[in-house]
């Protein structure tokens, strides 16, 4: 077994090392055997793969630019790239991944589909392409991050979603995705999931990273363009659950010279009880249908995450993420909403860009780490800061 | 002969009430199992309450969260058990999701719930692949029954399967859903005339959405009986007093 396929894809049983599996109950079983069964002939299919990059192309804009941070490099004595993943259609990254799924929702013949969204981008992204692919949407969502989120709600409404206030638990994401669960499990025979990121049940998490895998595909393309050499030596993401970060380390998972840092949330503080620092603070155990690092108590009870970026406010994170943690082939630093916050300051005044409060997590540990004027930094940055306004504003 | 295996050596329909432990109050455990033995029930499914009932509708995910906050745990479910377990001469199963049992350790949970003389657990998202790898020798070590759950649209080659690993009982859910969803069976008939067609090893208790003596009987025409557990639930929750109200819930579907 190489190393690519090692980190790149799960083994037959869904696992990522010791992590992954569908750990889910028989109701769930008919409709999770036909997607493990189907989803790499579709994925791989030739329409399929066609239709997908034409609408990546003409819908959503991609390819994203790789932009080279000429202010920012200077101010950190290095060479800085930003891939621009908040140009994309609706804002952030999480339209790779609907844009996928919607597709792979036709084939399957489904006619609904359903989503759980926290801060409400995912939400956003699969109400848009159920708009464009003319399919029935129902997006749950915390009915705390609905009163958080407001603009999102709206704008989700207006692309003809059905948005399903989730009550139970703490009313965030978590719950959310509770409640989506519980629906396909209600509904499964017409409708499909789309889970916004890399977790759930085996074939989720391998679905959406080879979805969002585009993003570094294209980086090793425009890097070798720019530089002469296709590898980084850094590459930077922020993790809630994971997608921007696994879509932007896949292409590199095998190469071991790029050193590759995932960025969590820490909140008011890693030790503060209210943050989402899931590697620092988590045990392996079993979140949304597989088994990963997460928050959880002595009793296995799962934790309420906190952070200002309600993206990355997740009690876990992706079993490839745990994997990448524990076998040391990433290393996973925290930032706190304060530091999130000063980072995206700091791009907005150095270079133009305001960026979304969980892409600001990744900014924020360049001055944490030594980089070498030859160094080449790439940093995801996942999605635009137009959400975020109350909150930034508010800070201002 | 196992307990569970002399309940159904009976011959008449079994009604197996499933109760989150540690609800309505910290301290109702014992009065719940108590009362569901004095007023007729044949089996009691005790649930270990989690943050994040996945497979459960409302009332037993309320169920759950009270329970939380009422300082249920495995630890002080068995210290509970251990308490009482001589006055209750029913089997008593534990119904509870992976992690808990996980972070419990699952071996030290099985040799711990043996001790006290639980008879058998319901894992709803324990992957059957895993269990047959990991956990089964396990279970047969400290002589537990394992209940798999089938659904309508399980085959018939994993319904096969998943007897073969189950001692006990079969748990068909009467319909891919959560908890408490259904009020009516349709459709139960053909479903349950299928499980005859296989000659399975285990005999078949039909859960989720099973609320009223109507259903009970409908069922038991086919099934060796039921599981009720929302329904039951409802019951319960406001009631001044938890025996008064299991004897009338009881005779609700006995009587």
């Amino acid at each position: 077994m190489t190393d690519s396929k090692q980190f790149s894809f799960p083994d037959e049983n869904g696992y990522y090392g010791q992590f992954g599996g569908a750990y889910i109950p028989e109701m769930l079983q008919a409709n999770i055997d036909k997607l493990q069964k189907t989803y790499q002939s579709i994925l791989a299919d030739n329409d399929f793969q066609k239709a997908f990059h034409t609408l990546l192309k003409d819908y959503v804009g991609r390819p994203t630019p790789l932009y080279f941070a000429s202010r920012l490099s200077e101010k950190y004595g290095t060479n800085i790239y930003l891939k621009r993943e908040d140009l994309c259609h609706t804002g952030a990254h999480k339209i790779n991944n609907t844009i996928g799924q919607i597709l792979l929702a036709e084939r399957l013949e489904k006619k609904r589909i359903i989503a759980e969204t926290g801060a409400g981008q995912h939400g956003v992204a699969t109400a848009t392409v159920c708009a464009l692919r003319n399919r029935e949407c129902i997006v749950f969502m915390g009915e705390k991050d609905m009163e958080r989120q407001a603009p999102n709600v709206a704008r989700m409404k207006m692309l003809g979603a059905t948005i399903i206030p989730a009550t139970s638990g703490s009313k965030t994401l978590k719950d959310a995705t509770n409640e989506a669960i519980r629906y396909w499990i209600n509904h499964g025979e017409d409708t499909h999931y789309i889970i916004g990121s890399v977790v759930g049940p085996h074939p989720y998490p391998a679905i959406v990273a080879q979805l969002q895998s585009i993003i570094s595909e294209e980086i090793r393309r425009q890097l070798l363009e720019k530089t002469g050499d296709a590898l980084p030596t850094h590459l930077i993401a922020c993790v809630g659950g994971g997608s921007n970060a696994a879509g932007a380390f896949y292409h590199f998972l095998h190469e071991k010279k790029v050193q590759l840092i995932g960025v969590e949330a820490a909140g008011k503080g890693v030790e503060s009880g209210e943050s989402a620092a899931t590697t620092f603070l988590g045990t392996t155990g079993i979140l949304h249908g597989c088994k990963t690092l997460l928050m959880q108590t002595k009793d296995g009870q799962v934790v309420e995450p906190y952070s200002i970026s309600a993206g990355l406010d997740y009690p876990g994170i992706g079993p490839l993420h745990a994997h990448l943690f524990t076998s040391g082939r990433a290393v996973y630093q925290q930032a706190t909403d304060d530091e999130a916050l000063k980072a995206a300051f700091e791009l907005a005044k150095l270079e133009g860009i305001i960026p979304a409060l969980e892409s600001a997590h990744a900014l924020a540990v360049l001055p944490k780490n030594k980089f070498k004027t030859t160094d080449k930094v790439v940093i995801s940055l996942s999605g635009r800061g137009d959400k975020d306004l109350a909150t930034l504003i508010d800070k201002m | 002969m196992s307990r569970l295996q002399k309940i159904f050596a009976q011959q008449k329909p079994i009604l197996n009430v499933y109760c989150t432990a540690g609800f309505p109050h910290p301290e109702s455990t014992m009065d719940v199992m108590l009362s569901l033995q004095e007023f007729g029930a044949d089996m009691i499914e005790l649930g270990i309450p989690y943050s994040d009932p996945l497979a459960d509708g409302p009332v037993i995910q309320e169920s759950n969260a009270t329970a939380i906050k009422n300082g249920m745990s495995i630890q002080k479910l068995f210290a509970d058990i251990k308490s009482f377990r001589e006055k209750i001469h029913l089997p008593v199963i534990l119904m509870g999701y992976l992690n808990p049992v996980l972070q419990y350790g699952f071996e030290k949970f099985c040799q711990d719930a043996a001790a006290i003389g639980i008879d058998g657990m319901i894992i709803p998202d324990l992957p059957d692949a895993v269990f047959e790898k990991q956990y089964a020798p396990i279970i047969k070590k400290y002589k537990l029954d394992f209940i798999f759950l089938v659904t309508p649209e399980t085959t018939d080659e994993r319904i096969k399967k998943l007897d073969r690993l189950s001692s006990g009982f079969l748990y068909a859910v009467s319909s891919s859903a959560t908890t408490g969803n259904t009020n009516k069976l349709t459709g139960i008939n053909a479903y349950l005339q299928r499980f005859n067609a296989l000659s399975l090893h285990n005999p078949v208790l039909v859960g989720f959405g099973i609320g009223n003596k109507e259903m009970f009987m409908e069922v038991n025409k086919l099934a060796a009986g039921a599981i009720i557990g929302s329904a039951y639930i409802k019951a319960i929750r406001d009631a001044q007093n938890v025996n008064t109200a299991t004897k009338s819930f009881l005779s609700s579907i006995l009587g």
